[in-house]
């Protein structure tokens, strides 16, 4: 890292340092009624006492366990029936023209079957999550798996490799990359869908959390949760970044 | 053989068909499933009755104004920070911090701010809007050709006239890309929002579905919003092919 770019990045803090003291300007002043807008002095309180009494602790555990189960759920069924899908030319033609049919579907929308199916019950949070974010993940696997080069394949012909051996040697090496993109659009998907699902079966997290705190007009604490919600997004699309990097670093020798 | 046109549609076909005869031979009695054919009826009978088109209508209204706000806003910011290093450069924290908010996360806030109806929606589906295409027109911007950008300061093109004789035309067909993605983004927000707490349009007329035990009613508008979500980006891409054909950019950045 270069001095300037050091310098650049403390100049840029200083910019949203401003803004949050704008924000606590705006607030002071009673410019928005502070039923709808906290200063982040008070969304700062919240969140201390929130974490001080344990509560908020529980929401945020709450919703990492959702978004994680839903997500690791959709991961293995996403890559392995990806994997099936995109190694065979003839699955390919005949089940991934309904795939693509069924990508542009909201996954929310299916949170009412989801909902007479299960009921308001963790279950029914883990099959809308999983299934919300196994699409771009499926997908993703199938192209990587249908874009490998075909002279590997010969390669593994020649080898006498076995086809178990083909996928793990060949073909999801390959595939890797377009599998890890679909997984970071996963993570996203998985997030949001954990939050709509807790404020609709009222499941213990950050998503009922912030809806509770809106009926009950409790501005702080709705904010500290959406701040949450907010650091939840950023920490996991970085942690993404870095799997990545670690992941795919052999593909930056030699290629 | 069978001919390689009718293959995607062999899938479906059996689906539907096994789900029909499962149906009838159980002689079906659900709160949760239905026989396709029900579902197609109940999905003409509230086509006929216009409950249908009220609640497209509505979610779409919802979708496309709060897409128009929030691509205008992305498409202002992106070329703003896309032109000007400096701004970009001085606004990284702020917008990192921002963009990460889940847009259902806002929804409680613009529930007290807004209450229920269009505006709290239309306001949600704009957030969600604005990061595809302000981080899509920014690197578009960023990556006209440099050349051109010679030829502005040969002819004195004023900033102004830069950006809209040279920059836009040249960083058009990856905005609509943007733009595509946001109008799919605008959906999914327009819908979860209607599911979550919004009583208006599609998400809530199957929540409304759901809750009233009547399952084939339920599952005909889930394949209606899969129908709508279809059509809207097979529009789309049409409309990116015939606009800028060969300059269209397939590939979906990441």
């Amino acid at each position: 890292m270069t001095a300037a770019v050091v310098v650049w990045r403390l100049i840029s803090l200083a910019v949203a340092v401003a803004f949050v003291g704008l924000w606590q300007v705006v607030a002071n002043a009673k410019l928005v009624s502070p039923v709808f807008l906290p200063g982040p002095d008070r969304a700062w309180a919240a969140l201390v006492r929130g974490f001080a009494g344990g509560e908020l602790w529980a929401k945020l555990v709450g919703t990492l366990q959702h978004m994680a189960l839903g997500w690791l759920l959709a991961s293995v069924v996403g890559i392995a029936l990806g994997a099936l899908i995109g190694s065979s030319r003839a699955m390919r033609a005949y089940v991934a023209p309904t795939l693509e049919f069924l990508r542009p579907l909201p996954a929310s929308a299916v949170i009412p079957v989801a909902i007479a199916l299960f009921g308001l019950t963790e279950a029914m949070a883990l099959c809308v999550i999983a299934f919300g974010s196994i699409w771009p993940l499926l997908l993703a696997t199938i192209h990587g798996f249908a874009a490998v080069e075909p002279r590997l394949y010969e390669v593994a012909r020649a080898l006498g490799l076995s086809r178990a051996a083909v996928i793990f040697k060949i073909a999801l090496p390959s595939a890797s990359p377009d599998i890890v993109a679909g997984m970071r659009l996963s993570l996203t998907v998985a997030l949001i869908l954990s939050v709509v699902c807790e404020m609709l079966a009222g499941l213990d997290g950050l998503g009922h959390w912030v809806l509770l705190s809106a009926r009950a007009f409790r501005s702080a604490d709705l904010f500290a949760g959406v701040i949450l919600l907010g650091a939840i997004g950023y920490l996991t699309a970085q942690g993404m970044t870095a799997a990545e990097r670690y992941v795919l670093k052999w593909r930056g020798q030699g290629h | 053989m069978i001919a390689d046109r009718a293959k995607p549609f062999v899938l479906p076909l059996v689906l539907v068909a096994a789900a029909e005869i499962a149906a009838r031979a159980s002689h079906l009695q659900s709160d949760t499933l239905a026989a396709p054919s029900e579902i197609a009826v109940a999905l003409a009978a509230s086509a006929v009755d216009g409950s249908l088109l009220v609640a497209t209508r509505d979610t779409l209204l919802s979708a496309f104004a709060g897409l128009l706000i929030g691509a205008a806003i992305g498409l202002g910011a992106g070329l703003a920070l896309g032109l000007v290093d400096i701004l970009d450069r001085a606004l990284e924290v702020t917008i990192e911090a921002i963009r990460p908010i889940p847009s259902v996360a806002l929804l409680p806030i613009a529930l007290i701010a807004l209450g229920f109806g269009y505006r709290m929606e239309i306001a949600i589906v704009a957030f969600a809007c604005v990061w595809p295409v302000l981080i899509f027109t920014r690197a578009a911007v960023r990556d006209v050709e440099p050349r051109l950008s010679e030829v502005a300061r040969a002819l004195r093109l004023t900033p102004w006239a830069k950006a809209t004789k040279i920059v836009v035309p040249a960083a058009l067909p990856r905005i609509f890309v943007a733009f595509r993605l946001a109008a799919g983004i605008a959906l999914i927000v327009a819908v979860t929002v209607e599911i979550a707490v919004n009583p208006l349009g599609l998400g809530a007329a199957i929540m409304t579905a759901q809750q009233s035990l009547r399952p084939a009613l339920m599952l005909a508008l889930l394949v209606w919003i899969g129908l709508v979500g279809f059509a809207l980006n097979a529009a789309l891409v049409l409309a990116q092919r015939r606009l800028f054909g060969r300059f269209a950019p397939v590939e979906e950045p990441r």
